[in-house]
Formats: C-alpha cells, sequence, structure tokens
C-alpha cells in the first residue's frame, strides 16, 4: 500500500477496504474526542505493520499517536493507568499471538477495576489485534484466541468482518465506557472494499449482523470465515436452498436472540469457526442452542471449526482452516438429517 | 553517560558473590561507556541519634510529630487487623509492621491530586491520603465497597498481583504529562516485585517519555519465604533506576526523615519536569508475610530480633523524647486517641452490613449487558448462597 494520504481526507463515501475502515475510524475518533490515543509498537512513523493507523501521526501528533517500547503488556497495562485516569485509548498488538502476554493486564485490570472499585474507576480502553490464519505468515501470526478472550469477565470483545462493520464497530468500541478486545481479521484487511460512509455513525456492540436472509438453514460465523460462508450460502442458492447467514461479530456479549430467533425459524444450524474446537465460541453458541433452543431444531447443531493443533505454519496452514466444501458437508448433513 | 550518585550500605553477601566493580580493562580501545553509583541516606540512626545535617522540614523536631503520630495510628491500625483476624472477624491481612517509616514519609509528601498506585502493603500510606479504616477493614474482610474509597476518589485500588501497577503508573504518568497538569503517580511495591517485567517495563517505559512518576520499592528482605539476595544479584535495588535511565537512590526506611526528604526531593523533581526517580527504602518485614503465613519457617528468630533493633517508631519516639518535644503523657494520650479512633472504625466495619448480592452484576459494566441479565435473576432468585455460607 502507498504511504499516500488516508482516503478519508478526500471524500466521504469511498470503497475502501477493511483496514482502511479501521483506519478512518480511529481518524474519526481522534478527531470528535481529544481524549483518544493511539499508542502501540510501529503505529506512529510507520503507520502500523498492516497500515492501520496511517497517517494520524501526521495528523494529530506525536503525544496522542505513540509509538511505545517494545513491550506488550508495557502497552496494555499503559492503557489501563490512561483509561482510569479518563483518557480514551486504543492500543495495538501487532498480531493476536503477541497478546497473550497481555492478558494479565486484560484479566486481572482491566476486566476488573469498574467492578473492584464498585464504579468508582473505570478503564474504557480497545486493544486491537490483528487475528487468524491465512496470510502466510510465520509461527504466532496466525491465532485465533477469540474465545480465550471471550471468557474474561468484564471485556467486550468485537470482531468485524467488513470495511462497513469494522468502521462502526470500532467507533462504538472506543466510545464504550468498559474495556473492549477488537479482533481484526487479517485475511480480510485487503480482501474486498466495501462503500464506507464516514458519517461517524457507530454500531450497536451487542447485535449480531444477519447477512443473508433464509428459511432452510441458519449459518453462523464472524471473523474471516464469514467471507467464505457467503460464498456458500450463494452456491446453496443456486441449489435452491435459502441459508441465513449471521455473522455474530459481538462476541462478547452475544446477541443470542437473534440467533435463536433464526434457527427457530430455520430449524438448521451450522457454525463455522476458524478457532480450534475445544472451548471455542461455537461451542459456546451450540451449547445454549441446545439449552434454549432443542425444540426448534429438525437436526444436531454442527460445528466447522480448525482442529485441535497448533496452527500449521504456512505450507499447511490451508489444510487447517475450514474450507467451503467443509461447510457444504456439514450444511449437507444437517439438511438430509431426518 | 555519567551517573554522578552516591553510595549504598552494600550487602556483604552480595559483594562476595558478585565482583564489583568490575576489574578495570587494560586493552586501550576499551572506554568507560557507562558509570553509577547510588547514594544511600540516613539521618538519625536506631539510637535516635542525628547522623547527618537535618534537611530544612526537619530541622524542628516538633514538626516531625505529625509524622509520629501517623506512624502509630498505622500500628494500631495493623496490631488490630490483626487481632480481628485471629479472632475470626477478618479476612487474610497482610502486615505492615515494621513500614511505617516508609508509608509516613511517602504519604506525607504527596499532594491530594497525585495518584497513589500501591500494594496490600501500603494501608499506612492509604490512610494518610484519607481512607478511613473502616474502609480498609472492609477490604480485607473481602468486600470491594473497602475499594470505592470516599477519599480520595482518583486513587487506584490495592493491586494483588506483584508489579502490575507500575505499568498502570506509566500509564498515569502519561496521561499527566499530555495534559500538561502538576501531578505526580506514586507507585510502591516490594522487593519481590523488582524481579517482574512488569517493574522492568514500568520503568523503562517512565525514563523513556521522562514521566512524572516515583516509584518506591520497600526493600524488607523478604517476599514470603524468599530472602533478598535470591530475588537479584544487583547489589541495590535502586540501580535497576540507572537502566531505564534515570535516578535510583537508597534511603534507611526504618528512618522516616530519609524516607520523607527522598520522596519530596523525587516529588518536586517529577512536578517540574525532571522525570521518574526509584526510591529504595531498606527496611525490615518484622512480621508474617501475611496472616495465613508463619514466617518462623524459614527465617532465624536472631535476625528478627536484630532487626527490632532497628524499627523505626520506636527510633522517632527516642528522637522526639531526646529533643523534648515529646513526653510521657503525649504518648499515653496519643495512643488512647489512636485506640478509640481504631476501635469504632473495627465497630463501624462489624456493623456493615454484607454488600446485596446484585453488586456482583451491577459493576461489571457500565450498563449491565442484556444477554447477563437473565443471570443476574437466576443468581437473585434462587438464593443458592445459603448452600455455601459460613
Amino acid at each position: 500500500m502507498p504511504r499516500s494520504a488516508p482516503r478519508y481526507s478526500l471524500q466521504t463515501m469511498a470503497q475502501i477496504t477493511l483496514v482502511e475502515a479501521v483506519n478512518l475510524a480511529l481518524a474519526r475518533a481522534m478527531a470528535d474526542d481529544s481524549e483518544v490515543i493511539v499508542l502501540g509498537q510501529d503505529v506512529g512513523r510507520d503507520g502500523g505493520v498492516f497500515r492501520a493507523t496511517l497517517g494520524l501521526l501526521e495528523k494529530f501528533g506525536p503525544e496522542r499517536v505513540i509509538d511505545t517500547p517494545l513491550a506488550e503488556n508495557l502497552i496494555v497495562g499503559m492503557s489501563i493507568g490512561m483509561a482510569v485516569e479518563g483518557l480514551k485509548p486504543v492500543c495495538e498488538i501487532q498480531f493476536a499471538g503477541f497478546a497473550y502476554t497481555t492478558i494479565d493486564q486484560i484479566l486481572n485490570h482491566a476486566g476488573r477495576m469498574r467492578h473492584r472499585t464498585r464504579s468508582r474507576l473505570s478503564c474504557p480502553l480497545v486493544l486491537r489485534t490483528p487475528c487468524g490464519a491465512g496470510i502466510h505468515a510465520p509461527e504466532h501470526h496466525s491465532e485465533s484466541p477469540d474465545a480465550m478472550f471471550a471468557h474474561i469477565p468484564g471485556i467486550r470483545v468485537v470482531y468485524p468482518s467488513s470495511p462497513k462493520r469494522a468502521y462502526g464497530l470500532l467507533l462504538a468500541a472506543i466510545r464504550d465506557p468498559d474495556p473492549v478486545v477488537f479482533l481484526e481479521p487479517t485475511r480480510l484487511y485487503r480482501l474486498f472494499k466495501e462503500d464506507v460512509n464516514d458519517n461517524g455513525e457507530a454500531l450497536a456492540l451487542d447485535t449480531c449482523f444477519t447477512l443473508r436472509e433464509g428459511t432452510d438453514i441458519t449459518l453462523i460465523t464472524w471473523g474471516a470465515m464469514v467471507y467464505e460462508t457467503l460464498q456458500v450460502a450463494d452456491e446453496l442458492s443456486g441449489q435452491g436452498i435459502a441459508a441465513e447467514v449471521i455473522d455474530v461479530a459481538t462476541l462478547k456479549p452475544i446477541d443470542f436472540d437473534t440467533i435463536l430467533a433464526s434457527v427457530a425459524k430455520t430449524g438448521r444450524c451450522v457454525l463455522v469457526t476458524e478457532a480450534p474446537r475445544h472451548c471455542s465460541i461455537a461451542s459456546e453458541i451450540a451449547a445454549t442452542l441446545a439449552e434454549q433452543g432443542l425444540l426448534t431444531l429438525l437436526a444436531p447443531v454442527q460445528r466447522v471449526t480448525a482442529p485441535d493443533v497448533v496452527v500449521p505454519l504456512p505450507r499447511l496452514e490451508h489444510h487447517y482452516l475450514p474450507g467451503r466444501r467443509q461447510i457444504l458437508a456439514a450444511v449437507k448433513k444437517t439438511l438430509e438429517f431426518a | 553517560m555519567d551517573f554522578a550518585i552516591t553510595r549504598i550500605n552494600s550487602d556483604p553477601e552480595v559483594n562476595r558473590r558478585v565482583q564489583y566493580p568490575p576489574p578495570s580493562r587494560t586493552n586501550a580501545a576499551v572506554t568507560v561507556a557507562a558509570r553509577f553509583e547510588i547514594h544511600y541516606s540516613q539521618f538519625v540512626d536506631p539510637h535516635g541519634k542525628v547522623v547527618a545535617a537535618l534537611p530544612a522540614f526537619a530541622k524542628d523536631p516538633a514538626a516531625l510529630i505529625p509524622l509520629y503520630k501517623a506512624m502509630v495510628l498505622m500500628r494500631t491500625y495493623d496490631a488490630k487487623a490483626i487481632a480481628l483476624q485471629r479472632t475470626g472477624q477478618l479476612g487474610t491481612y497482610a502486615s505492615m509492621l515494621g513500614k511505617e517509616a516508609v508509608e509516613a514519609g511517602v504519604g506525607a509528601a504527596m499532594a491530594k491530586d497525585d495518584v497513589f498506585l500501591c500494594t496490600y502493603r501500603e494501608n499506612g500510606v492509604q490512610i494518610m491520603r484519607g481512607l478511613t479504616v473502616r474502609e480498609l477493614f472492609l477490604y480485607w474482610s473481602g468486600d470491594e465497597r473497602g475499594s470505592d474509597f470516599s477519599v480520595p476518589r482518583h486513587d487506584f485500588p490495592i493491586c494483588i498481583t506483584i508489579g502490575s501497577q507500575c505499568l498502570h503508573a506509566a500509564g498515569v504518568g502519561y496521561a499527566i504529562k499530555l495534559r500538561k497538569q502538576r501531578r505526580v503517580a506514586v507507585c510502591m511495591f516490594g522487593d519481590g516485585a523488582t524481579s517482574k517485567g512488569d517493574f522492568y517495563e514500568g520503568i523503562n517505559a517512565a525514563g523513556t517519555w521522562r514521566l512524572p512518576v516515583v516509584f518506591v520499592v520497600t526493600n524488607n528482605q523478604w517476599a514470603i519465604s524468599v530472602p533478598r539476595k535470591t530475588q537479584t544479584a544487583a547489589q541495590t535495588l535502586a540501580q535497576k533506576a540507572v537502566a531505564a535511565g534515570f535516578e535510583g537512590l537508597q534511603v534507611d526506611g526504618n528512618d522516616v526523615i530519609a524516607v520523607h526528604h527522598a520522596t519530596r526531593e523525587a516529588l518536586a523533581k517529577a512536578r517540574s519536569g525532571g522525570g521518574p526517580t526509584l526510591i529504595e527504602a531498606v527496611t525490615y518485614r518484622l512480621g508474617d508475610h501475611t496472616t495465613a503465613d508463619d514466617a518462623s519457617r524459614y527465617r532465624p528468630a536472631e535476625e528478627v530480633a536484630e532487626a527490632w533493633r532497628r524499627e523505626p517508631v520506636l527510633r522517632l519516639r527516642n528522637y522526639l523524647s531526646e529533643t523534648k518535644v515529646w513526653n510521657k503523657a503525649q504518648e499515653e494520650e496519643l495512643l488512647r486517641q489512636c485506640n478509640e479512633q481504631v476501635q469504632a472504625a473495627a465497630q463501624a466495619y462489624l456493623d456493615t452490613p454484607a454488600p446485596p448480592v446484585e453488586q456482583m452484576f451491577d459493576h461489571m459494566y457500565a450498563t449491565l449487558p442484556a444477554a447477563y441479565a437473565a443471570q443476574r435473576a437466576a443468581i437473585l432468585a434462587a438464593d443458592h448462597g445459603a448452600d455455601h455460607a459460613g
């Protein structure tokens, strides 16, 4: 990507990629609120390793766009201190695999500050980090810790899957009064473009997105797998099968009302995630369907997930990521269940 | 890079193990890249004798009486907390016995709008900051309302995970600097914390941006059962600041004048844009780690007895008595007042009903997400706490 000025300076409605939408939302939030601070490794002069913070340093200066020492736990721990003091830090961890060292700060402090002080203090920070496999990256650059974060009380976990949703959900995350882990699907960063209106409007942080309506089966997914799942829905449409596709998008809390209503309508459900299966978000949704939607089901819920293995290095990772064929096979099994 | 700082009371055992200073180099191509010394300061020795020219604030011995009163209140509170725990009326408690001078010296130096970040062993500073003794008893009883300080509203809650607050302090310092305020973040922790990455990352960041943060490490020689010499081969903990690019110094942590003087200077420096300081207050943990610990399992009684000879409260009382600003009647009256205050606070704590059950949900988020409302309703309806009560 050329180091040109971001598109937001040229027009308000633009065909932009997901990473450009992140950049657009950051610029908007910083322009709207002088308490919004961006910090992380290489977020300043370099514009971020994925260029998500491109142009922010020039526009908002080095006091608000901070290149930090190379220490992930520092980045999150400092953000907590800033947030408690009333700033709105948006920190970047370069890859989700490097965010593991920060879990102490997120779990023991960010998620508890409001609770342990009986709301005397709060911690309105956003931790942004690119997430997921499929970009032929070195080890530790392809992790999917969405369920790990979602298990932490007191925070929100958000995972957009399109430029529009990235823009609206990031604005919502920054304006939210509590800590938000904002996962960005690396594989979708530049995969497609979408019209995004830079109108400053945030999306709700606890509502699923029904991307496609259908009556025969509900396909529930989030993150980069939304892309393949929509392709599968297209393919099914050609076969006369109307699949409803839900992008969960907010992984904590989850909008179970929308999910249960959809499954009540279709009676069949396939969950798709690129995270390992054990204790995944898919497991949580399947359990809730079993508890609260069992009698509406016409077939067992199927999970299409990555296997419970370490993410393979690039030469094998395409075997790891669930693909269209796996999703189709699960759909077929579900539809054929008597 | 040349750090002009003075020198330490070194631990002879550390000196035996670590060759310091390093042997001189004879190769002409090798030059000195950095050099440092660490100052140690003490004004009143263990016998209550003045051993150095007193700083201005201590010239009049009567000016030290408020510090002495604060220290006696701390000791009274500490003893009551242990008594409450031993009689089943308080949860696990971490005694501050022996570090009253560190607490009073730091607490008296801070301004109200400074920000205090601390561990569980800094209740003395917290009392001086305005927390009530009742709030502290509530905290130790296992009640989050004890961290909803009436005063000061902006101080951080007690941090139990070791060293984590060093990073928060860097963030607070950054926020203060960004807003061009004249406030300072004061961050306290123990000797064990200086072994942690959070400590190193925090001081490194504070040095990088010259943040208004004063780090105070209470070196009480023991991290539960692990002695200071096992934490690090460094001769002092203060010198770790040198690696972060700012001043580290050591004070006699049983000499309230030394602690207070160092903290005042560090705060003044931070307030005027001079950046951070690390103060190592050398003292001794006279009590167990907590009421759940038995220190006699791992440290010799002689060592503890020796440490009692250096303890801070008696030292200051001796000094005040010898300078004729304190007498027996004043002492008795002070003890009576402290006991009365602590007893009243203990009673107020014991009279405080348990928090409403819904509080476990109502402070998780600014607004409880609808997805968790059912869990809240279920807990309230079930009253299943009855199964585990007692």
